[in-house]
């Protein structure tokens, strides 16, 4: 396969022009550190973004940086970490899961995935912290969305359908991001032993309390089973855990542990861990560390699961007991993992079925490309909303050049 | 009046009767008015310098009404502008002669309260307030809080984004929505997202949000709720001079601090909302600020005190911190009543609405200065100083011939400034009729034609709110017209590996 790499943005409108011309469409990477996720694609070409890496500006004051697409995500963290700063809702490194090289991933991948962490309950998702973006549409033009200021509604908020759309609408080349304070310090609740739906009741009350809790996860005696430090060792193998983590100035996370541990006590008694091990826990369930691919449940594929959170302990409860698999909560039961015993469609039937009797939604993050030849990816939607959406896509891409059939199996893949 | 709307289609006008008579038929009794005088109060919204009667008003209370009114319209070639509460500060609401009014103030239900999910379920006539109210004997609120929140909608507040004063820490409309139902031109009910996090596929409650009614209509709406933060505590600080003031907002920043929310006023807002409400605001001051901070008590006296000392390094000249609710609310209530307070001192009044880059503040408001002298016109400030957003009050007197034009004038080159410090035209009243024909000073042809070709996907003849948001209006077979460029050699000049 041909390999583009593009050295600004009219190189992209190049390329995207040539492809429509040539009728090849592109695959889209930064670093390729997401490239086992989605639908394989019918694509023909490369365009590789990696070299567009600078970053344009970073205006810790206004709380915002500017920076290429293909700029490594690592870099970008270290560099607003020098100031004190973050991506609040905490982007996810899939390099675990994926058995990829560690640290990989570019900026661009972040926000065309949109996978947000833990604190997405208290700080939205990607899409909540895109503020602008540069990017070249399948009409191979150069087109804005958004600005460089948090508030903002001049014309339509096209940097939220940017978010998350696997490069299947455009190309970004470069996007401006809120940047937020990182907290001062960190307390994490730690509940033992409570099951699925013990533990998101906990976990929902938790959130209806004004403690202002900014994580909230269950994992299960199974979780804990396959997963090395840290997790692993703050909880016995066959004794669940329930993380609840606040954060703030240091007195006020102190404050809000100790009046949440006793709202919780009928939940039973609840140890707390601080700051370095608090986050060394958070980013193993951020980055699913039960279902690290070198680990016991290598070869399982492993769904995302996000729905009402109210739902999640009995959805994932019943899941893991008819299909043998193991579920872990973040989100407060709205996010679910889930590991499944290998099968012929990783169980995406049955599964779905039962997704979408709450309302919820589910898609296949890590599979064989035989799986996910066999089986839709993404959540297939109601005709009409699909159709809408595709009709979405087309106004950016009427030939489908950019990552055609990422996210959708059809007759185009 | 300098903007000028589509021309009327007089073939539609021509078929009013037979218009109005079908519209009866999908909606029985009072919910059509034709008549002139019933018309009234729908011709203009919150910018009422602008009126203009629809040709028929409309108000279903269900959505299959609502599905049968459009599918009708869009069958016909009728336009359609949707309206809430009619509180849109930009025109968003204004009718069109040949355009059918629908209002959808008579979705007032509350549909479903779950505490558990931390959402509620509401009809898109709901105002913004009662969400909150509804929820309050349980802890919790509804965040986004428009000034209008009394009594716009929470449909109109999806079709703007809404703000408000606390959107710095707690996010605008679009933080705050889940799901929707919404009905486009076709008629066809489509749901987007519910109860969960995010929705599947592409983020179309996102595209929805702030589309200023262009891409449907909508009947349902899913919000989030949080818990109130246990107290809440302000401090108003005085400074000799905005270039200080504006230091302070970037020092609290800086620090890490978020306030819930960080207001400024300049002195003539200080002076006009004094006169109105007596919050024994310093007259003495050339700015003021309110800084709220809210969470837990232990939390709000620490941060009260590091901003209190940040205010003080900036050279703050009086500084008062609220120890009782009451005392917060009187510190609020002149910044909550500043327009009305200059209403009063003007006859008439035009209020801005851009965002800045919080550092560009001194300089903007310098230039102002020079702008108001040059138009004869006066200017009151208050601004949503944590995140830079302006809302310059331009002084005027309709009546004086040529006082309206100088002050849009004015307003138009106040916003060309926001863009051209690295700013944008609206920060949350939208862009409607008002800041239409100033698009193109942020955006390129390009940039449109895209935002154009994504309000094809929705609405294919261009019936929903025309002459809104857009100065020119294309077509959509034009705009989806492909020009291949080149031939068959794919990828010139392009490192390859």
């Amino acid at each position: 396969m041909e390999t583009l790499k593009v050295r600004d943005a009219k190189d992209v409108e190049d390329a995207v022009r040539a492809a429509i011309a040539g009728e090849q469409p592109l695959e889209i990477v930064g670093h390729g550190s997401k490239r086992l996720i989605g639908q394989p694609m019918a694509t023909n070409a490369l365009l590789d973004l990696s070299a567009l890496n600078a970053v344009t500006a970073y205006e810790p004051n206004e709380l915002i940086i500017t920076v290429q697409a293909g700029a490594p995500l690592a870099d970008v963290l270290s560099l607003i970490d020098s100031k004190n700063q973050q991506f609040a809702f905490e982007p996810i490194d899939t390099s675990l899961l994926l058995g990829t090289p560690a640290g990989r991933g570019s900026i661009g991948g972040m926000i065309g995935a949109g996978f947000a962490g833990p604190r997405r309950i208290k700080a939205g998702g990607a899409r909540d912290h895109l503020l602008g973006a540069h990017a070249v549409s399948g009409f191979g033009e150069s087109f804005k969305a958004g600005g460089r200021v948090v508030k903002n509604v001049t014309g339509y908020d096209v940097c939220k359908l940017l978010a998350g759309s696997w490069g299947t609408l455009a190309v970004m080349t470069e996007v401006t991001l809120k940047v937020m304070p990182r907290p001062e310090s960190e307390r994490t609740l730690v509940l033992r032993g409570l099951d699925d739906v013990a533990a998101n009741r906990a976990m929902t009350a938790a959130l209806g309390s004004p403690f202002d809790v900014s994580g909230a996860a269950h994992l299960p005696g199974s979780a804990l089973r396959t997963t090395q430090a840290p997790l692993g060792e703050l909880g016995a193998p066959d004794q669940s855990l329930t993380l609840l983590r606040l954060e703030g100035i240091t007195a006020s996370a102190a404050h809000r542990a100790g009046s949440l541990r006793a709202a919780l006590s009928s939940y039973g008694p609840a140890d707390v861990i601080e700051d370095a091990e608090s986050a060394a826990a958070w980013a193993a369930i951020r980055d699913v560390a039960p279902y690290a691919a070198s680990g016991p449940r290598a070869l399982w594929p492993v769904w995302r699961i996000v729905c009402p959170p109210a739902s999640g302990g009995a959805f994932g409860q019943a899941l893991a007991r008819e299909s043998q698999g193991e579920v872990f909560y973040d989100w407060a039961g709205g996010l679910i993992w889930a590991a499944l015993p290998p099968s012929k469609d990783a169980n995406a039937r049955a599964l779905r079925q039962r997704v979408d009797a709450i309302g919820g939604h589910a898609a296949l993050i890590r599979a064989s490309e035989e799986l996910r030849r066999a089986v839709d990816v993404f959540h297939p939607q109601e005709r009409g909303l699909a159709a809408l959406g595709q009709r979405v896509k087309h106004s950016f891409d009427p030939r489908d050049i950019l990552n055609r059939g990422r996210m959708a199996r059809g007759p185009a893949s | 009046m300098t903007i000028l709307m589509p021309e009327p289609d007089q073939a539609v006008l021509a078929r009013r009767g037979e218009i109005v008579a079908a519209l009866r038929k999908i909606v029985p009794g009072e919910g059509v008015i034709d008549s002139a005088a019933e018309m009234v109060p729908y011709e203009s919204d919150g910018l009422m310098a602008y009126r203009q009667p629809p040709m028929v008003v409309v108000l279903p209370d269900t959505t299959a009404q609502v599905a049968k009114v459009l599918r009708y319209c869009h069958d016909n070639g009728i336009k359609v502008v949707p309206r809430g509460s009619g509180t849109s500060l930009s025109g968003g609401a204004l009718p069109l002669a040949d355009g059918v009014l629908l209002g959808l103030g008579k979705f007032k239900r509350i549909r479903e309260i779950d505490f558990d999910n931390r959402a509620v379920v509401v009809e898109p006539g709901v105002t913004n307030l009662a969400i909150s109210q509804a929820v309050d004997h349980a802890g919790f609120y509804y965040a986004p809080d428009p000034s209008s929140q009394i009594a716009c909608s929470i449909g109109g507040n999806i079709a703007e984004n809404s703000g408000g004063v606390h959107c710095l820490k707690y996010g605008m409309t679009t933080n705050n929505v889940l799901g929707c139902e919404i009905v486009l031109i076709t008629g066809e009910i489509i749901r987007v997202g519910g109860k969960s996090a995010e929705t599947s596929g592409y983020d179309l409650m996102g595209i929805i949000t702030g589309s200023e009614g262009l891409l449907g209509v909508i009947t349902e709406v899913t919000v989030r709720i949080l818990q109130k933060p246990e107290t809440a505590r302000a401090l108003m600080v005085g400074f000799a001079d905005v270039e200080a003031a504006g230091k302070c907002v970037a020092d609290v920043i800086s620090a890490g601090i978020i306030p819930g929310g960080m207001e400024m006023m300049d002195k003539p807002a200080i002076h006009a909302a004094e006169a109105f409400v007596h919050a024994n605001y310093p007259l003495d001051v050339e700015a003021l600020l309110i800084i709220e901070l809210d969470g837990p008590s232990v939390e709000v006296d620490e941060l009260i005190q590091r901003v209190e000392a940040i205010a003080r390094g900036c050279g703050s000249t009086t500084c008062q911190i609220s120890t009782s609710e009451k005392e917060r609310l009187l510190f609020w209530s002149g910044r909550k009543a500043a327009f009305p307070a200059v209403g009063r001192i003007s006859p008439d009044y035009l209020c801005m609405d851009g965002t800045i880059p919080r550092a560009q503040l001194p300089l903007v408001l310098r230039r102002m200065k020079e702008m108001s002298a040059k138009y004869g016109l006066g200017v009151a400030n208050v601004f949503h100083a944590g995140d830079g957003n302006l809302h310059p009050l331009i002084l005027y007197d309709a009546n004086k011939p040529g006082e309206m034009d100088a002050a849009e004038a004015f307003g138009a080159d106040i916003l060309r400034l926001c863009v051209e410090v690295g700013g944008v035209l609206t920060g949350e009243h939208g862009v409607g009729i008002e800041k239409r024909d100033l698009m193109p000073e942020m955006f390129s042809d390009i940039d449109l034609n895209q935002q154009q070709r994504l309000k094809c996907a929705f609405d294919a003849n261009g019936l929903l709110n025309p002459g809104k948001v857009f100065p020119t209006l294309h077509n959509c077979a034009e705009l989806g017209r492909m020009h291949v460029h080149g031939g068959k050699l794919a990828f010139p000049d392009i490192p390859r590996f």
